[in-house]
């Protein structure tokens, strides 16, 4: 009996190679087997035959999304920077979206970096990607060389041990609290339809270091960023930075320094994550894709959190709703400006 | 070459015992214990041995601390002499880093043949004393006998510790280590056998090599040129991460930096995989394209360095195919390569 | 060793270039008497310009050896440290160090040679050290074509010296601007163009070009119609540095560090490297 991942993968490779076939798009961007265990990498399959390389499992950690914009540009016949768009309709490209990551899609449309009608969303409803780290955690002397999938049950092992663990355990922090697992738009569905999932406590993993002391929270900040190496790959490994260039590489004006001074490394964490507010979806690539462990994702989540409360918004949720923080309302609340008598009152 | 042999409990007690007159640093454990420009690393109070296979964080860290001041100068308008350029004295202090694998003992090596001028890294190569450990045990992303090195390699190390049996071999490689040493008082010198049976280890490796070294006799065009880079570079997603992890990634980028009036120059480490490496100031980018620096870092590796200095400019620590968000794996690179005709 | 630490100078002169205001030439003095010992370059060379608080600049030595007493650079206005630079006054303070780079082989290779120089725009830097150089050593070498052009006659550098190499038999100046202008009564025509009509023969010869790529592409046509090869052009790359000591990487066209092993390299050993440049 197949299990639900291997089921999917085949609809996948199918659905794929009757895309490619038909020509109906030029690529279809999705996950291939790694080298290591409890590792995929993203992958564009261009003709029927490289479908067969596509796969589907808890380890399908990055964002496609990302690399959506670019893969749509790299379709489009050569041109010069002044030569006109030609003309007609331009190579589509297909890409799996689970919920978050379909929201990342409504985002970039939104913001003008995706054209809806050159992308095949083909949706999976999301039942949570897992943490290689849990999982390596979980086995601290050991080294794992495999990991096997059973719908509820991950069968590590290595060289001298063999274990079977609730995979749920091991499921990521941002899928653990997601409410909205299935895609929120899609042209194909891959997969039963997901159920949306009820959580009191959507953020409670804000609220553990929300309720620390100030000196709590500050000693937080300090151990968890202490260990960047500015290597970016949060940043890279997202969706919603696409700037040309990044306010941390920027030298006229230099905003940020550029080694790794705790101070400058602290900014840079703070900034991304408020150029992500109202926008973030919590896909979890940014921790994910740390060389080093490092949890940012709970900056984004602390604004998501701010945004919901404050704007009363989701990001993505609604394809066609404008984004929070970009609009102007007369009444968008303002009791977070510090005024010099509410500065006065906090002891600022 | 002196050697010295202990059991776990004596060795873990001499190692404690440079923890009183020396820094001493080994690779961190949790996230919290980082220690200041160290990322990675911790300052060791007892004599713990390491994890198997190589740290997290390579050991370039004690070679190329960053931010690396090259230069001081005051920038205060009323100074006569500001803005004139000040020499940064280079650092003294001596330091040690213990549980160092081969791989990382190597990677100092390799990276001394183009820094061989370099005062800086020179400084610190004088001030460090490398306590390596063999690897009884490798990983499944240990590939350094494909690199040239050894498990039981030496290159580049003060003091190499190996596990034969139950008992832990030093050999003493340096002058620099002699001071660890302290003339043997108290300690037990390696018996003629346990010496034999770690040379027995080591030649066993030297047998089998797995160095292919005929990457040198291809054309460098032919290999720029091969069709399969835009695959290796399709998802990449130009972050730092090898470049910053790799014992033997060495690039840097030099910025001037001014506090209240006081200003360094510093140098800090930068990547090929970052499009503002190569960026023009007219906007020109020759290597604007991601395939065109996924390339320029393998290339360099496997193709520039051999080709200029001899060996490959990787010693198969695996960091970069661990840690690689995209699981961009260098050994598939090399075969790729291998492949081109 | 190395040495990080760049000679201080006194900026002693600047010059305004060009009708855009965009290129001034600096003439720097090196304050200490041992760096005027140590000091010693060939044209081709570079050197970093540095500001304390901007940055260092890799930028072409535009003096020849044969100028004793000074440095000359002539900076296109471009980033922060451009900016800085030319924001800067006589008798102001700054660093230089150097020389870096190979320079053009104008004691071996070159020498005995007919030489021929085609510049275009402000990359006439370099090489206006060369022909200096050249003339102070005139009998070295064969017979001197000199093919410079820019867009306009205000955007030609060093107007005062390509008057008095006009004057000069032991030397063949050819000046161009792109388009007509009013009060110009030399020659009218891209530099490619030109270099077609007045090149010399091939025979015992070396041709150093400089200019926008665009210009190199469309010059070599011409020169290959009369029978020049590609080792016989000398060229010199530009690319982002910090370094300059081939350390830093980024410089790097494949396997050849344009600050080490450059800038200056025959067009044969250009067309073997990759197009990173």
């Amino acid at each position: 009996m197949p299990t639900i991942n291997e089921t999917i993968t085949q609809e996948i490779r199918a659905k794929a190679k009757e895309l490619l076939e038909s020509k109906e798009v030029a690529a279809f961007l999705g996950f291939c087997q790694g080298s290591l265990p409890m590792t995929t990498r993203p992958f564009v399959a261009r003709s029927p035959e490289e479908a067969d390389k596509l796969v589907w499992n808890s380890f399908c950690v990055l964002n496609p999304a990302n690399y959506l914009p670019e893969l749509l540009k790299s379709l489009e016949p050569p041109r010069g920077p002044r030569d006109p768009a030609p003309e007609g309709p331009l190579p589509k490209a297909a890409l799996l979206a689970t919920g978050c990551w379909s929201r990342n899609i409504a985002i970039q449309i939104k913001e003008n970096q995706l054209d809806r009608d050159r992308v095949v969303i083909v949706g999976i409803a999301s039942r949570g990607m897992v943490d290689q780290r849990k999982i390596r955690a979980r086995f601290p002397d050991q080294e794992i060389l495999k990991v096997e999938e059973q719908d509820h049950k991950l069968k590590v092992s290595g060289q001298n041990f063999e274990e079977e663990i609730n995979r749920w355990d091991m499921v990521r922090g941002n899928c653990l609290t997601c409410l909205h697992p299935d895609p929120v738009m899609l042209d194909v569905r891959i997969g039963a339809a997901g159920q949306e999932r009820k959580n009191d406590t959507p953020f409670q993993q804000v609220d553990e270091i929300k309720n620390k002391s100030t000196d709590e929270r500050w000693q937080w900040f300090q151990d968890e960023f202490a260990s960047c190496i500015r290597c970016y790959a949060c940043r890279n490994a997202c969706p919603l930075c696409y700037c040309d260039t990044c306010f941390v590489d920027d030298s006229k004006p230099q905003w940020v320094g550029k080694s790794i001074d705790p101070v400058d490394t602290g900014l840079f964490h703070i900034l991304r994550a408020y150029h992500c507010a109202g926008r973030c979806t919590d896909c979890g690539a940014c921790e994910s894709v740390c060389p080093m462990d490092i949890n940012m994702r709970i900056l984004t989540k602390k604004l998501s959190m701010d945004v919901l409360a404050l704007y009363g918004s989701e990001a993505g949720m609604d394809p066609e709703a404008p984004l929070p923080l970009s609009t102007y309302k007369t009444d968008d609340p303002q009791d977070f400006i510090l005024s010099e008598s509410g500065a006065a009152k906090e002891g600022i | 070459m002196k050697v010295y042999a202990f059991k776990q409990a004596d060795l873990e007690k001499w190692v404690k015992s440079w923890t009183s007159t020396h820094k001493v640093y080994r690779a961190a454990t949790q996230k919290s214990e980082t220690c200041g420009a160290h990322a990675g690393w911790t300052e060791m109070t007892d004599g713990t041995m390491p994890p198997c296979g190589p740290a997290k964080s390579s050991v370039k860290t004690f070679y190329f601390p960053q931010p690396e001041t090259m230069a001081t100068f005051s920038a205060k308008k009323e100074d006569p002499d500001g803005l004139l350029m000040e020499n940064q004295e280079t650092p003294e202090e001596k330091q040690i880093v213990f549980g160092v694998r081969p791989c990382d003992g190597r990677s100092v090596e390799l990276n001394n043949l183009p820094y061989v001028d370099d005062p800086f890294y020179q400084a610190n190569r004088e001030r460090t004393i490398l306590v390596g450990f063999s690897c009884t045990e490798q990983k499944a992303t240990c590939f350094c006998t494909q690199t040239g090195g050894s498990p039981y390699g030496t290159e580049g190390l003060d003091v190499a510790l190996s596990q034969v049996g139950d008992v832990f071999l030093a050999e003493i490689i340096t002058d620099k280590a002699a001071e660890l040493v302290d003339n043997g008082d108290g300690l037990t010198e390696a018996s003629e056998s346990e010496i034999a049976e770690l040379t027995s280890l080591r030649q066993a490796v030297e047998e089998n090599p797995g160095h292919d070294e005929s990457l040198k006799a291809k054309e460098m065009t032919a290999l720029h040129g091969a069709p399969f880079w835009d695959k290796v570079a399709e998802s990449c997603l130009n972050c730092g991460a090898c470049t910053f992890l790799c014992p033997t990634c060495y690039c840097f980028d030099i910025q001037d930096e001014v506090v209240r009036g006081q200003g360094k120059r510093i140098r800090y480490w930068d990547s090929c995989m970052f499009p503002l490496y190569t960026l023009h100031t007219t906007g020109h980018n020759p290597r604007g394209k991601k395939v065109q620096r996924v390339r320029n870092r393998f290339m360099h590796k496997l193709k520039y360095f051999p080709d200029r200095f001899g060996p490959f400019s990787c010693v198969g620590c695996g960091r970069c195919i661990q840690e690689c968000p995209v699981n961009i794996d260098i050994r598939e690179v090399m075969v790729d390569l291998l492949a081109v005709k | 060793m190395i040495s990080y630490l760049p000679y201080p100078v006194r900026i002693d002169d600047i010059t305004l270039e060009t009708e855009d205001g965009n290129l001034k030439t600096f003439k720097l003095v090196l304050e200490n008497e041992n760096d005027r010992q140590a000091w010693s370059h060939v044209p081709g060379q570079f050197a970093m310009l540095s500001l304390a608080g901007k940055g260092e600049i890799p930028i072409g030595i535009a003096s020849s050896p044969t100028e004793e007493g000074h440095l000359l650079f002539t900076v296109n206005r471009a980033g922060v440290v451009t900016t800085a630079l030319h924001q800067m006054h006589v008798g102001d303070r700054m660093g230089v160090r150097g020389p870096l780079g190979n320079g053009f082989p104008l004691s071996s290779d070159l020498k005995g040679k007919n030489i021929v120089i085609i510049a275009g725009g402000f990359a006439f830097t370099t090489l206006r050290a060369t022909l200096l150089y050249l003339l102070a050593n005139r009998s070295d070498y064969g017979k001197i074509t000199v093919i410079y052009g820019a867009r306009t006659p205000g955007m030609l550098l060093y107007q005062d010296e390509l008057k008095e190499w006009a004057e000069r038999d032991d030397l063949d100046l050819h000046v161009t601007i792109d388009r007509e202008a009013d009060g110009w009564e030399g020659l009218v025509g891209f530099v490619p163009t030109i270099a077609g009509e007045v090149a010399p023969s091939p025979e015992n010869s070396a041709a150093l070009i400089c200019g926008p790529p665009i210009m190199i592409k469309f010059t070599m046509p011409p020169l290959e119609k009369i029978g020049w090869t590609d080792d016989q052009v000398y060229l010199s790359l530009e690319n982002r540095m910090k370094c300059g000591v081939g350390l830093c990487g980024r410089c790097n066209v494949g396997p050849f560090y344009v600050c080490n092993d450059g800038p200056v390299l025959t067009r044969a050993q250009v067309l073997k490297l990759p197009l990173e440049y």
